[in-house]
């Protein structure tokens, strides 16, 4: 069970996560959504002890992430697998090494078995012919599939997912979204999937929570998210332009007053 | 008018106090840096296959360059100290004097010049790109310790190939001077070698060669921790570059006048 408790954290003047509190239980996929720039990946790398929040607590099993370093957070990381926004492979390495990397590091495996679990990682996520390739020489949605492989390799209990289908066609999307799944069904891993892909969203959650304003303003299954009378979380399950969040957004007079001259300068 | 002199005044003030307190942040970074490397170097196992690699980096690709310059450096002090000897009639005399100056000065820190623009930015810029493309996040989330996995390597290497390469710099830069004296100067080849080893002790190049080691401490630390606090992609790569040769130059020949006043003036 991973247990957030009034997480704090500030860049500079920017205040990112505001008195956070939300609870996963294990074995749940929680999907986290929220606009780009929310403090959606902020917090994924506060529970894998990545940054360490200004006020506040991650418990992992009863054991908090934030009193942790060196040997002992090395420890709980091994627990944990996570898929980064951009793969972040290493790029001195093939896909081959790039998912053998945790498990020559942290294992005894012989490299006999090595090669057979690797291969078994690739094969899962539909990769077993790039082994010998480059990430330079991959597409970025299969360096994301690579990156997946990799997060897998050593079985960890609990997979951080940042934004897992960005970036990649639907239909391997879907495979994702399906890899997702299976892993919390036969596996029982505990999944925290950050993303504002709401197909995804609600094809993966167990439960859903939406990040506004540094804060969860509400948590619930993907159908009492979908039926959510909180304005904030209609407006963006539902993608409107319109609404209360309006931070970011061009200015609707700006915009009128550029298509007026826009239309002008046609007409002249 | 008073008023606004004193907000000027005020206003400098708290600019050379940030000013401060970034210069000893840095600077504590740095030989925290350095403390967590000489740690990692003798904690086993040890990447040999790492150490091997970067010692052809550093080392290797880099002996070329340094005999090229050394060999300019060497005859340019052959000239121009026979511009000034010839006066005296005391041609014979900088044979000594290049060998002196190439073995306590010049081999060291023309190395270290060399090794800080060639390997040093390499190094800024590679675990710049690693930090923002987060392979680095990815590395400490697979519970490997950067500075194990990507310092120490480099670390071994330096202080193994930056005193090497002093020492073949000495011995090209001599050659130099030695092509200058009998070819140009008409001096003896067996009267040049002597008037060479005469006054050369055992001191002499034991310091120079201390100098490298500690030049080689500064690149590798200085590049990797501009590496390692890289932010904001392509530009952010380049400023740390830029920044890790600009600051190993200064540094180094600030530790180059430390070490002469302290070997030949505090331990005689």
């Amino acid at each position: 069970m991973i247990e957030i408790r009034d997480l704090s954290k500030t860049f500079g003047h920017l205040k990112v996560l505001d008195r956070l509190s939300l609870t996963i239980e294990a074995g749940e996929t929680m999907v986290i959504i929220g606009r780009s720039g929310s403090g959606k990946s902020v917090l994924l790398k506060h529970i894998i002890g990545l940054l360490m929040p200004d006020a506040g607590s991650v418990r992992i099993g009863g054991v908090d992430v934030t009193a942790l370093s060196g040997e002992a957070l090395n420890r709980l990381r091994m627990k944990f697998g996570m898929l980064f926004q951009n793969a972040a492979l290493f790029d001195s390495m093939t896909a081959f090494e790039n998912v053998a990397f945790p498990l020559l590091e942290h294992t005894t495996m012989t490299s006999e078995e090595i090669r057979k679990r690797v291969h078994e990682c690739l094969q899962l996520v539909g990769l077993e012919h790039v082994d010998a390739l480059y990430p330079a020489q991959l597409s970025g949605g299969m360096r994301k599939r690579v990156g997946l492989a990799r997060a897998l390799s050593i079985g960890p209990e609990i997979i951080l997912y940042d934004e897992p289908t960005t970036g990649i066609d639907p239909i391997m999307g879907d495979i994702v979204n399906d890899l997702i799944i299976a892993l919390r069904d036969r596996l029982k891993v505990t999944s925290v999937v950050v993303t504002h892909d709401m197909r995804s969203a609600y094809k993966v959650a167990d439960r859903i929570a939406m990040l506004y304003n540094g804060k969860i303003i509400e948590v619930g299954s993907p159908e009492a998210i979908r039926q959510s009378a909180n304005p904030v979380v209609r407006q963006f399950i539902n993608g409107q332009a319109v609404g209360p969040i309006q931070e970011g957004l061009p200015d609707p007079e700006v915009l009128s007053r550029w298509w007026a001259r826009a239309g002008d300068k046609r007409g002249s | 008018m008073i008023a606004r002199l004193n907000l000027t005044f005020l206003q400098a003030t708290v600019a050379a106090g940030a000013w401060m307190v970034d210069l000893f942040a840095y600077t504590g970074g740095l030989c925290l840096l350095l403390a967590k490397t000489v740690r990692g170097a003798f904690a086993r196992p040890l990447r040999a296959q790492a150490v091997v690699y970067e010692l052809w980096k550093v080392g290797v690709k880099s002996w070329f360059i340094v005999a090229l310059s050394s060999l300019f450096i060497g005859m340019v002090l052959a000239f121009q100290s026979a511009y000034q000897m010839q006066k005296l009639a005391a041609e014979i005399y900088i044979a000594g004097l290049v060998a002196l100056s190439l073995v306590r000065e010049i081999g060291p820190v023309i190395t270290a010049l060399i090794v800080a623009g060639r390997v040093g930015s390499a190094i800024a810029a590679e675990l710049g790109t690693m930090k923002v493309t987060e392979q680095i996040d990815a590395l400490v989330t697979l519970a490997a310790d950067p500075v194990r996995y990507l310092v120490v390597p480099r670390f071994i290497a330096m202080v193994v190939a930056v005193p090497l390469l002093t020492l073949w710099s000495d011995v090209v830069g001599i050659l130099g001077g030695f092509l200058v004296g009998t070819l140009k100067l008409g001096i003896q080849p067996s009267l040049y070698w002597k008037m060479t080893t005469l006054p050369l002790m055992l001191k002499d190049l034991s310091s120079g060669l201390l100098k490298a080691f500690v030049f080689g401490i500064i690149i590798c630390v200085v590049s990797c921790f501009e590496g390692f606090r890289t932010e904001g992609g392509a530009e952010g790569v380049g400023r740390s570059t830029t920044v890790a040769v600009v600051v190993s130059f200064i540094l180094i020949i600030a530790a180059d006048m430390l070490c002469t006043a302290v070997f030949y003036f505090v331990w005689r």
